[in-house]
């Protein structure tokens, strides 16, 4: 910056004359260097606009010499990528489910899109890492416990058509009654079954409370879904209620409002927003995360 | 019988506020209801109590004590705004802080806009209604125009800013960016708007100078450019006279268009160049020293105001906007770079021959780092308007640290300088309370503002990078959640930041109480003579 030696040069410029509360202003030229940048970024201004789209005319804008559209890029990136997985997305639609395991460049590549699309589409509820929300009723996807079933089939299906949605008619349906509200169970009786339910899952319980539950659960009908050992039947959705996985919360108040209110919990049907290599690898991810069957 | 005529004005005003509170149809409207017609009520009374006072003749003094309470409103806004700040920045770092109780009043999503209008509008607003108040009359050597019309605009802003903040809280807002109050407030505060330009105009049309000083034309193309911009960003239809709820004229992108053709000159004209004119007085007059180049101001005037109306598209890269108005967009913004250092190098360079005074004045180090701060913010603005650069940079932190790099820097800190500047001088005192307290002030700012601007820095290019990022097959490697954990350190500092920043400007307060209670007054009169 400093190449010639500094000199303290007097003054040349004079005030403009004038003066506002003790204000003057100095006569100073315009610093050289800031002409010739304001300059070159006007130049370069022009030179931008004549190379790209920049100009509205009556019906459409200039389109620049060497033209081009960001959206049209994006386009065009995405349909390189979706050209080089062609052959793999072909084969893995073409796979049998269970079969996919062991292909390994399949699986390696199913793995893959489906832990993008799972972190994409599916940790919003599940959680990026697969673990849900404990109590919550955001099912934990990493164990062995499986509410519709944990095959291959079984996840697949559950990821096309969803669970009590509205919008898919193919959807996993099942519904609990609500015991309390709808009057079926009074106070005591749901608080009696609660008992059962902790004793069913080896929790601290009053014995005779559970007693007189394990009754009611039998003549309230809770063991037409749970089963009569409360261990759950995967075809209607029930959860086992004898480990100590909750969905919805394991303690006596939890368990108490789920058998008064019931829960209704729904997943989208995945077949309107993926493609069915997407779903397959995002069934297959899933089925690999440690507890698929 | 003026007095009666406002009696009636005012009386009516209440009666129809009362009427509006009875139909109506929300909570937030029949609240600002209330608040109007109290605010009307008190009106009313204090008309009635001092009409028929003799007044005192004053126009041959300068009308100073709308200012003095201008810059008290400028400190307690300025403190309740960063407050708010403080409050949404721990909120983000800790969400729990979004406590159950406050879930639909004092969520993060209510109290944003609550933040960013109360440090715009109310400090802001505040601090350039003051300070141009200040200037004009200074610079004209006139009293200010129309007799207790600087009154109206001071009361009707502060009445603004309750009526807008209320009803933030409760629900009303037209979910525009910097744009949120709703229909009614807008057309008070486009009355109240127009009060400041007849105010400024009219003491300029009145000055004894023979020129109009720079610093005016600056804070008078803010009036303007903030009335018409105000004026087409808020053209809507009321669903109800007696409702919150408008539905906007323009829509689809043309909306976003006229939204952030606001919002960019928003950030234009009421923050660089309104900042700018406060700039271009109180700078020469701590520093005594004249204005560097008075070629440079106005060239640097006009490309700064013919080249900031075209740069809001630049908010809209990569969106539905048409791809030649994104083109335009970044081309105007790259070359608004120079004009906007046309008053950066104005601002460093009046020090030339005293630069010294940096040792032993801590209003002019505080008023350097703030031009400081506008070079660097005006510098990024025009690299972030660069397509490339903005699709790493859009949606980030980083925009957020580059608003706070000009709000912290540029507009907190020279509206500091200016309060520690005004308020001796307005109160008639020998000088501040404490200068060591300044130089605590300028330190715990400039250490926050450094926090702030270098943490959302780290974590906006961090998460740029993490959202873009892809695999081998064109798959995305990072779940959104991935890289909002990832910048939970980075918010905490930025919390911090913000928390020391609010610190200092406490200490400010304390300072400025002290000087007016505790310093020896000095004795000077206020009378309005023309320089030579």
């Amino acid at each position: 910056m400093c190449a010639k030696p500094l000199k303290k040069e007097p003054r040349q410029v004079e005030t403009t004359g004038h003066s506002w509360d003790g204000i003057e202003e100095w006569n100073n030229p315009l610093p050289r260097w800031w002409v010739w940048v304001f300059v070159g970024t006007i130049v370069w201004g022009v030179g931008y606009t004549v190379a790209y789209p920049a100009w509205p005319l009556l019906t459409e804008a200039t389109p620049g010499v060497i033209g081009g559209n960001t959206r049209l890029d994006v386009a065009t990136e995405i349909a390189a990528v979706d050209k080089s997985n062609e052959a793999i997305k072909a084969k893995l639609v073409a796979a049998d489910l269970t079969a996919i395991s062991a292909d390994e460049e399949l699986a390696n590549f199913a793995t893959n899109a489906g832990a993008a699309i799972f972190r994409t589409n599916c940790a919003t509820c599940h959680g990026s890492g697969a673990a849900g929300v404990e109590g919550k009723g955001y099912p934990n996807l990493l164990d062995d416990d499986w509410l519709w079933g944990g095959t291959m089939e079984d996840i697949h299906l559950t990821i096309t058509h969803g669970i009590r949605n509205t919008t898919d008619k193919d959807a996993r349906y099942s519904e609990m009654p609500k015991f309390g509200a709808d009057e079926i169970l009074d106070a005591t009786q749901i608080a009696q079954v609660a008992e059962h339910v902790l004793a069913l899952s080896g929790q601290e319980h009053d014995a005779t409370l559970a007693a007189a539950g394990a009754t009611v659960f039998v003549d309230a009908g809770c063991n037409a879904c749970h089963m009569d050992d409360g261990t759950g039947d995967r075809m209607q959705g029930a959860p086992n209620l004898t480990d100590a996985i909750w969905l919805y919360g394991g303690s006596r108040e939890a368990i108490i409002e789920t058998v008064t209110y019931a829960r209704f919990g729904v997943m989208p049907n995945w077949n309107e927003r993926l493609s069915e290599d997407e779903i397959r690898a995002v069934a297959f991810f899933v089925h690999s995360r440690g507890g698929g069957e | 019988m003026w007095d009666y005529l406002k009696l009636a004005g005012l009386g009516l005003v209440a009666v129809l506020a009362a009427i509006a509170a009875n139909y109506a149809r929300d909570l937030a409207y029949q609240v600002n209801a209330l608040t109007v017609m109290l605010a009307a009520g008190i009106a009313f009374l204090w008309v009635l109590r001092t009409a028929g006072d003799p007044k005192p003749n004053v126009q041959h003094e300068y009308f100073d004590s709308v200012i003095r309470a201008g810059a008290i409103a400028t400190a307690f806004w300025g403190v309740v705004g960063f407050l708010v700040g403080v409050v949404i920045a721990s909120q983000l770092a800790f969400p729990w802080l979004n406590f159950e109780f406050l879930q639909g009043f004092g969520n993060f999503g209510r109290l944003r806009p609550l933040h960013t209008s109360a440090v715009i509008f109310a400090f802001g607003g505040n601090a350039l209604i003051m300070s141009s108040f200040y200037i004009v009359q200074r610079t004209s050597a006139a009293r200010l125009f129309g007799g207790s019309l600087g009154w109206f605009v001071f009361w009707g802003w502060q009445l603004v800013i309750v009526l807008a903040a209320t009803g933030y809280v409760l629900g009303a807002t037209q979910a525009k960016e910097y744009a949120e109050p709703v229909w009614y407030v807008d057309i008070l505060i486009t009355v109240v708007w127009v009060g400041l330009l007849i105010a400024f105009m009219g003491t300029l049309l009145k000055r004894k100078e023979p020129h109009i000083y720079v610093a005016n034309w600056f804070l008078l193309s803010m009036i303007l450019t903030v009335a018409m911009l105000h004026l087409v960003n808020n053209l809507a239809i009321p669903v109800s006279i007696f409702g919150s709820e408008q539905v906007q004229l323009f829509s689809g992108v043309q909306d976003a268009m006229v939204q952030w053709w606001y919002g960019h000159n928003a950030v234009g004209f009421f923050l660089t160049a309104g900042f700018l004119g406060m700039m271009y007085y109180f700078v020469p007059k701590q520093v005594e020293r004249p204005v560097y180049s008075y070629k440079l101001s106005i060239i640097h005037f006009w490309a700064l105001i013919f080249l900031y109306i075209w740069a809001g598209p630049h908010h809209l890269h990569y969106t539905a906007l048409p791809e030649w108005a994104a083109t335009l967009g970044m081309v105007f913004s790259v070359i608004l770079w120079m004009p906007s250092w046309g008053g950066m190098i104005n601002g460093l360079m009046t020090l030339s021959g005293a630069w010294d005074k940096l040792r032993t004045d801590p209003i002019i180090r505080m008023m350097v780092v703030s031009i400081g701060f506008y070079g660097m913010s005006t510098f990024e603005g025009p690299m972030m308007s660069i397509k490339a650069v903005n699709s790493l940079s859009h949606y980030t932190d980083w925009t957020i640290g580059h608003v706070h790099s000009g709000a912290l820097g540029w507009n907190g800190m020279i509206t500091f300088g200016v309060l520690y500047y005004l308020v001796p001088r307005l109160w008639n005192r020998e000088g501040l309370y404490s200068l060591k307290l300044v130089s605590w002030h300028f330190w715990l700012a400039t250490i926050g503002i450094v926090l702030y601007a270098s943490s959302m820095w780290v974590t906006g290019i961090m998460e740029g990078l993490m959202w873009r990022e892809v695999d081998a097959n064109g798959f995305l490697v990072n779940a959104f959640a991935d890289t909002v954990a990832a910048k939970f350190p980075m918010y905490v500092v930025r919390a911090s930041g913000g928390a020391l920043f609010l610190t200092g400007a406490l200490i400010m307060c304390w300072n400025l109480w002290m000087t007016v209670r505790a310093q020896p007054a000095k004795a000077t009169q206020n009378s309005m003579v023309p320089a030579e």
